[in-house]
C-alpha cells in the first residue's frame, strides 16, 4: 500500500526534476502506468474468500494525538484504487503534449493524495490526504489562468475546506469521546457511538451535531444539492483533463467518505434520517437533471449530468441505510449498484470530459451545444466514440452505465419504492438532455465553419479506445468488478 | 508528596554533556553543561567578531555563528533523554551570579525550551541567508542581528527570572536600530512604535517580577524556588493582579489583541531578516514568557483570568484574519496573519489541558517557521526585486513566470499557513482546537471561523500576487534570478515545516512530557488526558 | 604622625596639588600638558593616600568620620574628578586653563569632605566648598552668554538652597540640641513638628544638588550652558556626593522620623518629590532638541529614582541607592564625554549635530549607545541592574508599589527620548565632515563604556565590597567608642 502511494509521489519528484515538459510527461506517464500495474497486481492478489481489509500496515505516527499510520484496502478501496490509477494516466494523456511540467507534477501529486485517501484507515491519516488533494486540484483548476477559472478554483477550495473543517471538528468530538481515530475500531463500535457521544458531552444532540458536521463535509465534496454551487463553475472552467480528474476521482472521495465514515459509524443516525437524506438525493438527481437540461454549454451540461449520476449513488446508499435489516437481495443489489456506479461514472464522466476537451481544442474554446451541428459527417470517429460514451452515461443496456443504475434502481425499488419512482423521473430527464446533446452536436446541417473540423488523430483514438472498450466490457461482464466486493 | 517529586526532579537535574563521538570532553562540574549556553555564546561571540574582523568576512562570520548556534540547538535533541524516568530539565548549568539578590546563572532545558531553541537556530540561519544582500553597513547590521539571536537563545533556556528578563530585554534595542536603519516603509515610526510597545510590555513584566520577589520572601529569582509553594506562596489577592499584569506584559510581544498594533507596522517596516526574526522568534518570546513565567508562577490568577484572555485570543484569531483579508500590501497581509496565528498560541495556552498547551508550543514552532518563510518571500525575494508590495501591482508582473522559485515557495508557505494537513501548522492548530474543545467549546466556532478566513485571505493573496486572473502582459519585466542563499534558506524552512508536519512526534513528545514536570503541576487541569 | 593629618591626607594632597597647578598656570601658562599632568597627579596621589592610610574612625568629635563606605565613595569621586579633568584638559580655553583644573580640584576636596563627616555644620561647609568652585566652573566659558547665565542661575538657586539647608540645620539643632548625626539619631524627645519642618528644609538644600523637583530649575540651563566638562562634573561627582550625604542624613540621623504613607515624616515628602521628579524629568525630556538639556531632564528623572529608593526607608534600599548613584554618575559622565567630542567636531550639541556619528566615529557611537541604553535601564548594562536592584529593594516597603510602578512605566517611556538621540547618532546620515582630535576624551569614554558593560554583567564585583562596607556603615547608629580620636 505504501509502495502504491509512493509510486506517483516519486514520479512527481522525478518529473519536477525532468529537463523539460516533454520529458516530464513521459516520466509521469511511466510512473502512472506503473501505479496502474501495481494496483491491478494488488487487486489480483486480494483474497476474495477472506474479504475484509487486507494489505494492512500499521505504524505509530503521532501517539500523543492517537494518530497512526494505518493503511489497508478492502474491495471498495481496491476498486477506487483501480479507478484512480486508470483515470489519472487517461487524464494526463488527454491533456496532450502541450501540458506544462508543473501540471504533470501536480497530477502525480493528486494521484498520491487520492491513493492515500482511499487506503487510509485512521481518520487523521485519511484527512491529511483528503485535504492535501485540494492543493494540486486548486492549482490545476486555475492553471489556465482565466479570471473565471481563478474564481472557480478559489470557490472550490474554500467550500471544500470549510466542509473539511466541520468534518474535522466532528471527528475531534468523536476522538474526545472514544479516544481513537482508528476507523476500523470506530466502525466496530458504530451502533453505540451515538450513545457514547451523548454521554461524553452530556448532551443528547451531540451525536446529531457530529453527524451533521461530517455529513456536511462529505456532501460538499460529492456534492449533494444544495451544497453543489461550487461545482459547475469549477468543472466548466477547469481545463478538461483536470475536470476529468475532478469528476472521475475527486467526487469519489466524497462518496468513499460516505461509505467508509458515515455508514459504518452512524448506521442508526442514517436510518433515522433516511427520509430527509433520500429527499436530498432526489433533489440532487432531479435538480441537476433539470438544470442540465437548460444548459447550452457542453461542459456545464456534463457537469450537472455528473452531479445527477452521483445522485443515483447517493440514492442507493441512503436506501440501503434506510432499511438496515431484511431484504438482503435488494440491499446487496443496491449496494453493488452503488459501487459499480462509482466506477462507471468515474470512467464515463472522465471519458466525456475528455471528448469535450477534444472538441474545445478543435473549436478554439467554443463549447456551446448550439455552436455545433452535423459533426457526424465532418468527424465520424469522434462522433461515434463520443456517442458511445454519451449512451453509456445515459444508461443504455450493454454499456457499463446501465448495470450500475439498473442495480441501484432495482434495489431501491424494493427498499424505498417512492424514492425510486421519483428518481426515475430523473432518469427520464437524463435521457432527454443527453439525447439532445447528441442531436445538436452530431446531427443536423453542418455549419460552414466546421466543414474542416478535423477528426480524432490516431493518438487520440488510441487513448480513448481502451476507455470505450472498458465500457463495453463492464456493460457486458460487470462481474469483473462485482467480484471484488462480494465473497464468492 | 509534591515536594518529594520535586526533590527527585532536582536531583535529576544534573548536567549532561553532549557526547561527541569518541571524544572525551573535559569534565565539567556536574552542574555545568555547555551545550545550551554555547548557543547564545556563539551568537554573542559572532556579534563581537563581526565588529572586529574585516568587513568582507562579515556575512560568513554571521553565517558561521548562526550555524554553530543551530548546530548546538539541534544536537541537544538527540542528547536529550526523553525516557519517562529521565529528569524533566536537562543540560542544567547553575552558577552563582549576584548572590546579594539571590540571582544565579541558571540555564537548562525541557522539551519546550528545546523546541524553541531549535526554532531560533533555524530562523537565525535562514535570516542570515536572506540578508546576504545587505550592503549598507553590514557589520552593524549583523552585529545587531546576532545580539537579538543571542538574547532569544538566552530567554529560552533561562530558569532564573532575572537572567531571563535580561535576555528578554537585550532583544529590544537592536530591533529598533535594525528597523530604523535598514527598514523600508515608514521605518522610523514602525521601529519606535514596536520598541515602545515592547518596552511597555517589559515594564509590566518587570513590575510584577519585582513585586513577586518582594512578596515571595524567598530571596530568590529562581523559577524552581518561586514556583514551589512550599518555598514561595503567593496570596490569591496578589496573584489576581500580578498574573494579568505580567501576562499582558509578555503577551504584548505575542501580539495579543488589542495590543497587537505594533506587529503589522513593525513587520512591514522591518528589513526581511528582522521581519523573519520578529514573526519567527520574537513573538514567541512573549508567548514563552507568558507560559514559562506568568502561568507557572500564578496558577490562581490564571484560573481567574483565563476566560477573558481566551476571548481576547480568539478575537485576535478572527479579527487578525479579517483585517488581513482587507489588506492591499502583501506584507501587511502576512503581518496580520501572524496575529491570527499567534492568537491560536494564546488560545492554546489558556485551555490548560495537555492538548491545548502542547499544541500552543507546537504552534509557536510552526508559525515561527511558516511566518519566517512568508516574510522571506515577501521581503527578500519579491520586494527587494520589485520594490513594491502592492498586491495588484505585483499581480501585473507575472511573478510566477519571472520568479518561479518565489512562486513555489510562497505557495508552499501559504498552504502551510492555511493549516493544511501535511504541514506543521495543521497538527499544531488541530491540537489546539482539540484542547479548546474541552476547555472552551463556545470559542470553537469563532476560532473555526478564523481558520476559514485565514484560508480565504491566504489564498486570495497568493492568487492575486502570483497567479492573477485575466490579461497577463506578454513580456513581463525580467527580475534578477533568485540567488543561492535565498534558495538554501527557503529550502531549509520548507523542509522544516514538512518534516514536522509529517513527523510531529519529534517535537510533540518532548513538549508534552515537559508539562508533566512538577513545575507545571499547577497548570494542567484535571491531569493529563 | 598626627592621626588627623593622616585621616585628611587625601584632601591635603588635593589642596597642595591645586595650589601647585595654580602656580604652574602663572609660571608656564602655555604648557597645557604639563599643567594637566600635574593636576591629574592630585587625584592619583590622593587615591594612593587613601590606600596607604586606610584610617577608619571619628575625628574632631565626629566632624570627620571615616568609614569603609566613605572610602569607597571618596574613591569614586576622585575617579570622577579625573574624568572631569581629562574632559576639561581637552576642551577648556587656553586662558585660565590652570585655574579651571584647580577649581575642579577644589570642588573635589569639598566632595571628599562631604563624604567624610557626621556633623551637619561640616556638611554645610563641605557643600559650600563643593558648590562655589562649581559655580565658577559653570560660568567659565567667558565667550558664551549661556555659560554666564548658567553660572549665575546655578549660583542664585544654589544660594537659596544653601539658605534652606542652613535654616533646616538650625531648626534641627534647635529641637535636638546637636548637629552631630548620631546625637540627633539618639534624640529621644517628643516628636516636634518643628523638627519635621527643619528636616524638610534641609532636604530642600540637598534636593538642589540632586536636582529633584522642585529644586531642579537650574539643571537644564546649567547642563546646557556650562562648559561640557564642568557640566559633566556637576552631573556626576557633585551628585554622588550629594546623594551619599543625603542618604547618611536621612538614614543615619533621621530614621525615627521617616514616617510612612499614612504617617507624617520625611518618607512621604521624598516619595512625592520622587514622583514629581520622575514625571517632570521624563515627560519634559521627550520634547528636547538639545542633548545636554535632554541629559539634564534625564538627570532630574534619575534624581527621582534615587529619591524613590530613599523614600522606601528600608535599610536594604540604602546600598541599592548608593550603588545606583555611582552607576549613574559613571554613565552620565561618559555620555557627557561623547557630547564633548561631538561639540568639538560639530560645534554644538543639538540632536542634528549627532547625525551620522556612527559613520564618522563608529566607536564613539557605540559608546553613546552603551551610555544611553544604560541610562534607559536596558540589560546587560549597569543601569539596568542598578534600577532593578533599586526597585527590588524599594518594594520591600509594600506601600511603595504605586511609586515603583510609576517609575517602571516612566522608565519605559524614557527609552523613547534616548532612542531619539541614538536614532540621530546611529541611523540618520550626515554629509558634514568631522574633525578628529580629543583622543584623551575618546579613550576615557571607551573605558567608561567598558566599565558600564562590565558592571552590568558582573555587578557583584562592585556590589560585594559595597555591601560589605556597610557593617560599620552610615546606617549603623553606634560608632565604636575606642576608635575615637581627639
Amino acid at each position: 500500500m505504501t509502495i502504491l502511494t509512493l509510486i506517483p509521489f516519486v514520479g512527481a519528484l522525478v518529473a519536477a526534476l525532468a529537463p523539460g515538459p516533454r520529458a516530464a510527461r513521459t516520466v509521469g506517464t511511466g510512473f502512472l502506468l506503473a501505479a496502474l500495474g501495481f494496483a491491478v497486481f494488488l487487486a489480483l492478489g486480494y483474497d476474495r474468500a477472506a474479504g475484509g481489509i487486507q494489505f494492512t500496515e500499521h505504524h505509530e505516527w503521532i501517539p500523543a494525538l492517537g494518530v497512526e499510520y494505518f493503511v489497508g484496502a478492502d474491495g471498495l478501496s481496491l476498486m477506487l484504487l483501480l479507478l484512480t490509477t486508470l483515470i489519472t494516466p487517461f487524464a494526463l494523456l488527454a491533456a496532450g503534449p502541450s501540458i506544462s511540467r508543473l501540471s504533470v507534477v501536480l497530477i502525480l501529486l493528486l494521484e498520491t493524495t487520492l491513493i492515500g485517501t482511499f487506503t487510509a484507515l485512521n481518520f487523521i491519516h485519511w484527512f491529511v490526504f483528503y485535504e492535501l488533494s485540494l492543493v494540486p486540484a486548486f492549482l490545476l483548476i486555475r492553471s489556465s489562468g482565466t479570471k473565471a477559472s481563478t474564481v472557480a478554483a478559489l470557490r472550490f477550495f474554500i467550500y471544500t475546506l470549510l466542509g473539511g473543517l466541520t468534518m474535522l471538528v466532528g471527528f475531534l468530538a468523536i476522538q474526545l469521546a472514544t479516544g481513537t481515530f482508528d476507523l476500523v475500531q470506530l466502525a466496530s463500535m458504530g451502533p453505540s457511538l451515538d450513545g457514547i457521544l451523548a454521554t461524553h458531552f452530556h448532551w443528547p444532540f451531540a451525536g446529531m451535531l457530529v453527524f451533521a458536521g461530517v455529513f456536511f463535509g462529505l456532501a460538499v465534496k460529492v456534492p449533494v444539492v444544495p451544497f453543489h454551487t461550487w461545482l459547475p463553475d469549477a468543472y466548466a472552467e477547469a481545463p478538461s483533463p483536470v475536470t476529468m480528474l475532478l469528476t472521475g476521482l475527486m467526487s469519489k472521495m466524497g462518496l468513499y467518505g460516505f461509505l467508509r465514515l458515515l455508514l459504518p459509524l452512524f448506521p442508526q443516525r442514517m436510518q433515522e434520517l433516511a427520509t430527509p437524506l433520500l429527499w436530498l438525493a432526489l433533489a440532487t438527481i432531479l435538480f441537476s437533471a433539470f438544470t442540465a437540461l437548460a444548459q447550452t454549454d457542453l461542459k456545464r451540461m456534463l457537469a450537472y449530468s455528473s452531479v445527477n449520476h452521483l445522485g443515483y449513488c447517493l440514492l442507493g446508499l441512503f436506501a440501503v441505510a434506510a432499511v438496515p435489516l431484511g431484504a438482503p437481495t435488494a440491499r446487496a443489489a443496491a449496494m453493488n449498484g452503488v459501487l459499480l456506479q462509482i466506477f462507471n461514472h468515474g470512467l464515463t464522466a472522465s471519458a466525456l470530459f475528455c471528448f469535450a476537451g477534444f472538441l474545445e481544442n478543435r473549436s478554439g474554446g467554443l463549447r456551446g451545444l448550439r455552436d455545433f451541428g452535423g459533426l457526424r459527417t465532418a468527424a465520424p470517429v469522434f462522433a461515434g466514440l463520443m456517442g458511445i460514451a454519451l449512451f453509456s452515461s445515459l444508461g443504455l443496456p450493454g454499456l457499463n452505465g446501465f448495470v450500475g443504475e439498473f442495480l441501484i434502481f432495482s434495489g431501491t425499488f424494493h427498499l424505498v419504492p417512492w424514492a425510486a419512482a421519483l428518481a426515475a423521473i430523473g432518469l427520464f430527464v437524463t435521457a432527454v438532455f443527453l439525447l439532445d446533446a447528441i442531436q445538436s452536436l452530431f446531427t443536423g446541417p453542418l455549419p460552414p465553419q466546421w466543414e474542416k473540423f478535423p477528426d480524432l488523430t490516431r493518438g487520440e483514438v488510441a487513448l480513448v479506445t481502451p476507455a470505450v472498450l472498458l465500457m463495453f466490457v463492464l456493460g457486458i461482464y460487470p462481474q469483473v468488478l462485482i467480484a471484488l466486493f462480494n465473497k464468492p | 508528596m509534591r515536594n518529594a517529586e520535586r526533590k527527585e526532579d532536582l536531583a535529576g537535574r544534573e548536567g549532561r554533556i553532549f557526547p561527541v563521538s569518541g571524544l572525551r570532553l573535559p569534565v565539567f562540574p556536574s552542574n555545568f553543561s555547555m551545550i545550551l549556553n554555547a548557543t547564545f555564546l556563539s551568537a554573542f561571540a559572532g556579534a563581537l567578531l563581526v565588529l572586529v574582523l574585516p568587513e568582507r568576512w562579515t556575512r560568513w562570520i554571521a553565517l558561521a555563528a548562526t550555524l554553530a548556534g543551530l548546530g548546538f540547538a539541534a544536537s541537544a535533541f538527540p542528547a536529550f533523554d526523553n525516557s519517562p524516568s529521565a529528569p524533566h530539565f536537562q543540560f542544567v548549568t547553575e552558577l552563582p551570579w549576584i548572590p546579594t539578590l539571590g540571582i544565579s546563572f541558571h540555564t537548562g532545558a525541557d522539551g519546550i525550551s528545546l523546541v524553541l531553541l531549535l526554532l531560533t537556530g533555524l530562523i537565525a540561519v535562514t535570516g542570515v541567508l536572506f540578508s546576504w544582500n545587505v550592503v549598507l553597513r553590514p557589520r552593524a547590521f549583523f552585529a545587531f542581528y546576532l545580539v537579538i539571536i543571542g538574547g532569544v537563545y538566552g530567554v529560552f533556556q533561562s530558569f532564573d527570572l532575572f537572567l531571563l528578563f535580561v535576555f528578554y530585554e537585550i532583544v529590544i534595542i537592536p530591533k529598533y536600530f535594525l528597523i530604523a536603519a535598514w527598514g523600508s516603509t515608514n521605518r522610523e515610526y514602525g521601529a519606535m512604535k514596536l520598541t515602545m510597545y515592547s518596552a511597555a510590555g517589559s515594564a509590566l513584566v518587570l513590575l510584577v517580577l519585582l513585586a513577586t520577589y518582594a512578596a515571595s520572601g524567598a530571596h530568590s529569582f529562581d523559577l524552581f524556588t518561586l514556583a514551589d509553594p512550599s518555598k514561595a506562596a503567593f496570596a490569591p489577592g496578589f496573584q489576581a493582579w500580578a498574573f494579568p499584569v505580567m501576562f499582558v506584559g509578555f503577551a504584548v510581544l505575542a501580539g495579543l489583541w488589542p495590543l497587537h498594533t505594533w506587529a503589522p507596522t513593525g513587520h512591514v517596516a522591518a528589513p526581511t531578516a528582522v521581519s523573519m526574526l520578529l514573526a519567527g522568534v520574537v513573538m514567541k518570546l512573549g508567548s514563552y514568557g507568558a507560559l514559562r513565567v506568568a502561568m507557572t508562577l500564578f496558577p490562581l490568577g490564571l484560573a481567574q483570568w483565563r476566560i477573558p484572555i481566551a476571548v481576547l485570543a480568539t478575537a485576535g484569531i478572527v479579527l487578525g484574519a479579517l483585517v488581513a483579508l482587507a489588506q492591499k500590501d502583501l506584507k501587511f497581509t502576512v503581518g496580520y496573519s501572524s496575529i491570527a496565528h499567534m492568537g491560536f498560541v494564546l488560545l492554546g495556552l489558556m485551555t490548560l489541558n495537555l492538548s491545548g498547551l502542547g499544541g500552543a508550543v507546537l504552534q509557536m514552532f510552526s508559525h515561527g517557521i511558516i511566518g519566517g518563510l512568508l516574510f522571506a518571500v515577501v521581503g527578500r525575494m519579491i520586494y527587494d526585486r520589485t520594490h513594491t508590495r502592492d498586491i495588484t501591482e505585483l499581480g501585473r508582473l507575472s511573478l510566477a513566470k519571472t520568479l518561479p522559485f518565489a512562486a513555489v515557495t510562497f505557495t508552499i508557505a501559504s498552504v502551510a499557513s492555511m493549516g493544511l494537513p501535511g504541514f506543521s501548522g495543521f497538527i499544531a492548530e488541530f491540537t489546539i482546537l482539540k484542547g479548546a474543545w474541552t476547555a472552551f467549546p463556545s470559542l470553537l466556532i469563532p476560532a473555526g471561523l478564523g481558520v476559514v478566513v485565514t484560508v480565504a485571505f491566504t489564498l486570495i493573496a497568493l492568487q492575486r500576487t502570483f497567479y492573477p486572473a485575466g490579461e497577463v502582459p506578454a513580456s513581463p519585466p525580467p527580475q534578477p534570478p533568485i540567488t543561492l542563499p535565498e534558495k538554501l534558506g527557503a529550502l531549509l524552512l520548507m523542509a522544516s515545516t514538512l518534516v514536522i508536519g509529517v513527523f510531529p512526534s519529534v517535537l510533540l513528545d518532548p513538549i508534552l512530557r515537559s508539562f508533566e514536570s512538577p513545575l507545571m503541576h499547577g497548570l494542567i487541569q484535571g491531569g493529563p488526558r | 604622625m598626627n592621626p588627623l593629618l593622616v585621616a585628611l591626607a587625601p584632601q591635603i594632597v588635593l589642596v597642595l596639588t591645586a595650589l601647585a597647578v595654580l602656580g604652574l598656570g602663572v609660571s608656564i601658562p602655555r604648557a597645557r600638558n604639563a599643567i594637566t599632568s600635574a593636576a591629574l597627579l592630585g587625584p592619583i596621589l590622593s587615591v594612593v593616600a587613601l590606600h596607604l592610610f586606610p584610617v577608619h574612625g571619628l575625628f574632631l568629635g565626629g566632624m570627620i568620620s571615616l568609614t569603609p563606605l566613605a572610602g569607597i565613595f571618596q574613591l569614586v569621586i576622585l575617579g570622577l574628578a579625573v574624568v572631569a579633568m581629562v574632559f576639561a584638559a581637552d576642551s577648556f580655553p587656553k586662558t585660565h586653563f590652570a585655574e579651571s583644573l584647580a577649581l575642579v580640584l577644589f570642588a573635589t576636596v569639598g566632595m571628599l569632605l562631604l563624604c567624610a563627616t557626621d556633623n551637619l555644620l561640616m556638611i554645610f561647609l563641605a557643600l559650600e566648598l563643593t558648590s562655589i568652585p562649581l559655580y565658577v566652573l559653570a560660568a567659565f566659558d567667558k565667550a558664551s552668554r549661556a555659560s554666564a547665565e548658567a553660572g549665575l542661575k546655578y549660583f542664585l538657586v544654589g544660594s537659596v538652597a544653601a539658605a534652606f539647608l542652613l535654616y533646616g540645620i538650625s531648626l534641627i539643632f534647635g529641637v535636638t540640641g546637636s548637629t552631630n548625626l548620631h546625637a540627633i539619631a539618639s534624640f529621644a524627645g517628643p516628636s516636634d513638628p518643628l523638627l519635621l519642618v527643619g528636616i524638610v528644609l534641609a532636604f530642600g538644600g540637598f534636593a538642589f544638588k540632586v536636582a529633584a523637583v522642585p529644586f531642579h530649575l537650574w539643571a537644564p540651563d546649567v547642563y546646557e550652558g556650562a562648559p561640557t566638562a564642568a557640566a559633566a562634573f556637576i552631573a556626576s561627582g557633585s551628585k554622588v556626593a550629594a546623594v551619599f550625604i543625603l542618604a547618611k542624613f536621612l538614614f543615619g540621623a533621621l530614621g525615627p522620623w521617616a514616617g510612612s504613607m499614612t504617617a507624617a515624616g520625611w518618607a512621604p515628602v521624598l516619595a512625592l518629590a520622587a514622583a514629581a521628579s520622575m514625571l517632570l524629568g521624563n515627560i519634559t525630556a521627550l520634547v528636547q532638541s538639545n542633548v545636554k538639556r535632554l541629559l539634564a531632564y534625564s538627570a532630574i528623572a534619575h534624581g527621582g529614582y534615587l529619591l524613590l529608593g530613599l523614600a522606601s526607608g528600608e535599610p536594604a534600599s540604602l546600598p541599592a541607592v548608593l550603588f545606583y548613584v555611582i552607576i549613574y554618575a559613571i554613565t552620565t559622565a561618559g555620555a557627557f564625554g561623547v557630547v564633548l567630542v561631538v561639540e568639538h567636531e560639530r560645534g554644538g550639541s543639538r540632536l542634528e549635530d549627532f547625525d551620522g556619528l556612527a559613520k564618522s566615529s563608529p566607536g564613539l557611537a557605540l559608546c553613546l549607545l552603551v551610555f544611553l541604553i544604560s541610562l534607559a535601564g536596558i540589560p546587560p548594562l549597569a543601569g539596568f541592574f542598578g534600577k532593578f536592584y533599586l526597585f527590588a529593594t524599594a518594594l520591600e516597603n509594600p506601600h511603595l508599589l504605586w511609586l515603583v510602578a510609576l517609575a517602571i512605566v516612566l522608565n519605559a517611556i524614557s527609552l523613547y527620548y534616548y532612542l531619539i538621540v541614538l536614532k540621530h547618532a546611529l541611523v540618520l546620515p550626515s554629509h558634514e565632515d568631522r574633525k578628529a582630535g580629543l583622543h584623551g576624551t575618546r579613550a576615557l569614554v571607551a573605558a567608561l563604556a567598558l566599565l558600564v558593560l562590565a558592571l552590568g554583567l558582573f555587578p557583584n564585583f562592585f556590589l560585594t565590597p559595597l555591601t560589605q562596607s556597610f557593617h560599620p556603615a552610615v546606617a549603623d547608629e553606634a560608632p565604636v567608642p575606642n576608635q575615637t580620636h581627639p
